[in-house]
């Protein structure tokens, strides 16, 4: 009933955020940040009240009370369609990440966002609630109407809000992401009527799904659905054309949801969806999707170096930093997965932080070139510092979260394919130029004594401060994060066992 | 005939006695308002007739009609889609000078023909239907008289439309020359037990049924006159045309393509399926390129046919067709409310423009700052018409999905993957110019009538009630198949 409530909450209060602008131009901010920080002590609230040892159980198919919370009521009983939500540890760690990065988004716009605010915050408000129910829903025909019904306001938010090519920009985002959502759904219905002619009746429930007999070759092409759905979102290489110029173009709350939450939806799907309901295809693909990842960490890093614009170079590390979370979810072990599930927080945190960098000096300088910066830790010292502090977390230095990330996964990795960690490790070595590249091309070199920008102010830094605490706490001290996901890792494991 | 015959037919005895009631009206004293009220009461009153008429069904009046619940089904709807076209209508009218009142008449006219349809079980009957049908919408078509758009627009779809129906009259000999019937279930009998003796003639026969019909539903190849007529005619008309007319003519289809088991060929199935693939591709690649969103609602349709079309190739390769009728029929619904929703929007806009629509996209620009309540109506009907979630639309498709996958269709599904792709592409080109700031050069105000955007709330509450809860319908679909 809370998920509900959550989910429901949120939309409404996008509403609400859209006619509050009639009473004040500041209002519909206050009412997304308020409501966003509302959402979160109202669940961790009833995350706490949830006895300790439930933390520890290892969710299981055929026992809802399992899981943390569990919701079930019919739908669309015709084809056997329930609103079902469902939260284990990891929905939880997805979940509040979702609500800590809106608000992030919020604050990054604060100042930004000049037209329309109230109709950019309903968008803003209504894309983190697609986001959450795919986050929750474990009915498949509802994980996908989640999945279909975030981006629209997410386009609106690159078209409406972003930069000089928007509309090519939203337009490629939007068309990618739908082609392969068909073809999801594509799969999931030829899962589901496999499912009608073995059992009789209708059902789009994980659970009742889970267990279908499909035939190998056959279980390929419908995996490949999934499997490309997500990957596309993820972005795998070569699926992900779509995310420089999505990134590039959309301003600055909508570079942080779409970097720091939407990315993971990808992982998520592939992880709760793609491999547990297709085991035996997932395996034999394996080796597919895990050259896929290693050419990602690769060529993502090597476009990165090449790029000026640095809203381009940052989404480049994307690539590269996701294909990082491809390998470890199909090197199919805990260790690997475990950093998977650690990539998809610390990246999500660190890449929403250089993002809004990015966004901060597109405001200030009114340019995202970095052939025209220089020399701006001068300008702008504690700017340099948090911008410092995010690309040293982007390259993986020990002690903060990308780097237990990435060593997890390698770890994990080497078990499976020696080879794939070779390649994929160089991807540590290019991070740090890139990431150093950056930093000496924006803020070090010759000052320009005549520039008079603006810091960051109290709202600023309050955010990245946030952040920075995050990543060091995750770096110094994972063990929670773990520790809430190991049991859903264990039941996944399980579940596609042979 | 007894008294449950004509409780059976009174959907059409209603919007009869409308029409002429409407005729002495005009005898008497010319009002358009009068008239309005008139052809809403016709509506109505044959649409609650078809409710009323439920306890008669099924029942065979005549060797020319059925009445039964899918019959009485499409009624409803098309009652539905007419009141709905004639309460735009009204307020578009009532700007334009001119005698307005024969339009309400033309309305109740064309609706009948569709109603014929839905009931026809014999090629007689369906001829009938189709002949009311078309050409109380020739002049529906040409109505506004100035202008030579809507008239180049009338004769395109006259000229064409006779040819059609040359061409399946003649299929209708060739079958009844095979068979020595013209009752679909008397056909039936006689496909099931084709010779090589008389096959081939029912199969060139069968042909030029779809060849002429497929003309009526634009579907591709027969589609040429479809942009031109929706460009030239009225909004309103556009979209009665759009969810109206080829919502019956598919619904009669569907109903001849299985009792007459037609569908035993596999060559005709072949080219059914041909049409629905060839559809889908062409409609949608040409849609992408129209500056007039009008041009653009028009290839649509023609891609919406296509998908449409698959259903009726699932129905004739299952042995149990009820998924596919089920399917077409919710399609069907979504459709015709969709699309009459968008046109109605369209002819909302278009009210205080004189004598040309406002149908270019630039007209659009900028209607998300002017009228937030207009665009974002606008927004969900195109993104209902694109098959996002929580629409009518959606479920629609999903619904084409599931019957596609139950028949194993890998090819068609395939099709309607990539069209639904491309077709993102020109909806949301439609919503991004809604969203560019306004420039100069288009009307800063464009007012529209209360009642006009009554209707269109309306249209687009019932799409997302479908689209949110479409178990009711469902239900329902189900007990009547």
């Amino acid at each position: 009933m809370l998920m509900l409530q959550l989910i429901i909450g949120l939309l409404l209060a996008g509403a609400v955020a859209w006619a509050s602008e009639r009473w004040h131009v500041n209002a519909p901010r206050w009412v997304s940040l308020s409501s966003l920080t509302l959402a979160s002590l109202y669940l961790l609230g009833a995350v706490a009240s949830i006895p300790a040892e439930q933390f520890s159980l290892v969710p299981s198919a055929d026992q809802a009370d399992t899981w943390l919370m569990h919701y079930q009521a019919q739908w669309i009983p015709r084809f056997g369609i329930s609103l079902e939500l469902a939260m284990d540890g990891l929905s939880l760690i997805l979940v509040l990440l979702t609500l800590l990065l809106g608000m992030i988004a919020v604050v990054s716009s604060w100042d930004e966002i000049k037209q329309r605010g109230g109709f950019f915050q309903a968008n803003l408000m209504w894309t983190l609630t697609g986001v959450v129910g795919v986050f929750l829903a474990l009915d498949l025909f509802l994980f996908f109407l989640f999945w279909e019904v975030m981006l629209v306001p997410m386009y609106l938010l690159i078209a409406i809000w972003g930069h000089e090519g928007r509309s090519y920009a939203a337009m490629k985002f939007f068309i990618f992401t739908q082609f392969s959502g068909l073809l999801m759904l594509f799969s999931i219905l030829v899962l589901a009527t496999l499912n009608h002619q073995a059992s009789g009746s209708w059902s789009f429930s994980y659970f009742d799904l889970l267990g279908t007999a499909i035939a190998p070759d056959m279980g390929l092409w419908v995996m490949l659905g999934f499997f490309l759905a997500f990957t596309v979102k993820l972005p795998g290489f070569p699926f992900h054309t779509w995310l420089p110029d999505a990134h590039t173009q959309a301003p600055t709350a909508g570079s942080v949801i779409l970097a720091g939450i939407l990315l993971k939806t990808g992982a998520y799907g592939l992880l709760r969806f793609a491999i547990p309901l297709f085991p035996e295809a997932s395996m034999a693909f394996a080796p597919v999707a895990m050259a896929l990842g290693a050419a990602g960490v690769v060529y993502g890093a090597f476009l990165a170096f090449g790029q000026s614009d640095f809203k381009r170079l940052v989404a480049y590390s994307s690539v590269s930093h996701m294909g990082f979370v491809l390998l470890g979810l199909y090197a199919w072990n805990t260790l690997a997965i475990q950093g998977a599930v650690m990539q998809m927080v610390a990246h999500g945190v660190s890449t929403a932080a250089l993002f809004m960098t990015a966004g901060a000096l597109q405001q200030r300088l009114h340019t995202r070139d970095m052939n025209r910066m220089g020399g701006l830790w001068e300008n702008m010292p504690r700017m340099g510092a948090c911008a410092m502090f995010f690309a040293l977390a982007s390259l993986g230095l020990p002690g903060l979260g990308n780097f237990v990330a990435e060593f997890l996964v390698l770890v994990g990795l080497f078990q499976v394919s020696p080879t794939m960690t070779v390649v994929a490790a160089l991807g540590l070595i290019t991070a740090a130029v890139y990431s150093l590249s950056l930093m000496q091309r924006a803020f070090q070199g010759t000052p320009d004594r005549n520039l008079s920008v603006s810091d960051y102010q109290f709202r600023e830094m309050c955010a990245m401060a946030a952040m920075v605490i995050a990543l060091v706490w995750l770096g110094l001290y994972p063990q929670p994060v773990l520790d809430l996901a190991q049991p859903v890792i264990d039941s996944l494991i399980l579940e596609s066992a042979p | 005939m007894n008294l449950q015959a004509f409780v059976a037919l009174s959907p059409l005895l209603v919007l009869s006695a409308g029409a002429v009631v409407l005729m002495l009206q005009l005898a008497v004293k010319r009002s358009t308002t009068r008239a309005y009220y008139i052809s809403l009461l016709s509506f109505i009153g044959a649409g609650a007739a078809s409710i009323w008429a439920l306890p008669a069904t099924p029942l065979q009046v005549t060797p020319l009609l059925l009445a039964d619940t899918y019959a009485l089904f499409f009624s409803l709807l098309f009652c539905f889609c007419g009141a709905a076209t004639a309460a735009i209508s009204r307020d578009y009218l009532l700007q334009k000078e001119g005698q307005n009142e024969e339009f309400f008449l033309l309305l109740i006219l064309s609706t009948l023909g569709a109603l014929t349809l839905v009931y026809a079980t014999h090629l007689a009957s369906l001829l009938l239907g189709l002949e009311l049908l078309g050409v109380a919408l020739y002049a529906l078509i040409a109505y506004p008289d100035r202008g030579t758009l809507p008239l180049e627009a009338a004769i395109k779809y006259l000229v064409l439309s006779g040819a059609a129906s040359a061409i399946f009259l003649f299929g209708f000999a060739l079958l009844y020359a095979a068979t020595g019937a013209l009752s679909y279930d008397t056909i039936g009998q006689a496909a099931l037990a084709a010779t090589p003796h008389n096959a081939p003639l029912m199969l060139a026969g069968a042909a030029m049924i779809i060849t002429g019909l497929g003309f009526k539903l634009s579907a591709v190849p027969f589609h040429m006159w479809t942009p031109d007529v929706y460009e030239g005619a009225p909004a309103p008309v556009s979209g009665y045309l759009s969810a109206v007319s080829k919502t019956a003519v598919f619904a009669a289809i569907l109903r001849w393509w299985l009792q007459s088991e037609l569908h035993v060929f596999p060559s005709l199935l072949a080219a059914v399926a041909l049409l629905a693939g060839a559809s889908m591709l062409v409609g949608n690649l040409l849609a992408l390129l129209q500056e007039n969103v009008k041009r653009v609602l028009a290839y649509s349709s023609i891609a919406h046919i296509g998908y449409l079309m698959i259903m009726l190739v699932a129905s004739g390769v299952a042995p149990q067709p009820g998924l596919a009728i089920e399917a077409a029929c919710y399609y069907l619904v979504a459709y015709a409310i969709t699309t009459l929703a968008a046109f109605s929007l369209l002819g909302l806009i278009s009210q205080d423009s004189g004598d040309v629509d406002r149908d270019q996209l630039k007209h659009l620009q900028g209607l998300f700052w002017r009228d937030p309540l207009l665009a974002l109506l606008f927004t969900v009907a195109l993104l209902s018409l694109a098959g996002i979630p929580l629409t009518a639309g959606f479920i629609g498709k999903f619904y084409l999905f599931v019957g596609a996958v139950d028949q194993a269709l890998w090819g068609l599904l395939g099709m309607l993957v990539i069209g639904s792709a491309i077709s993102i592409y020109y909806y949301l080109r439609i919503v991004y110019t809604m969203t560019r700031p306004q420039e100069n050069t288009v009307d800063s105000v464009i007012r529209t009538s209360l009642s006009g955007r009554l209707v269109v709330l309306s249209l687009i509450i019932a799409m997302l009630y479908l689209g949110v809860v479409p178990e009711p319908l469902m239900g329902y679909l189900r007990t009547i198949l």
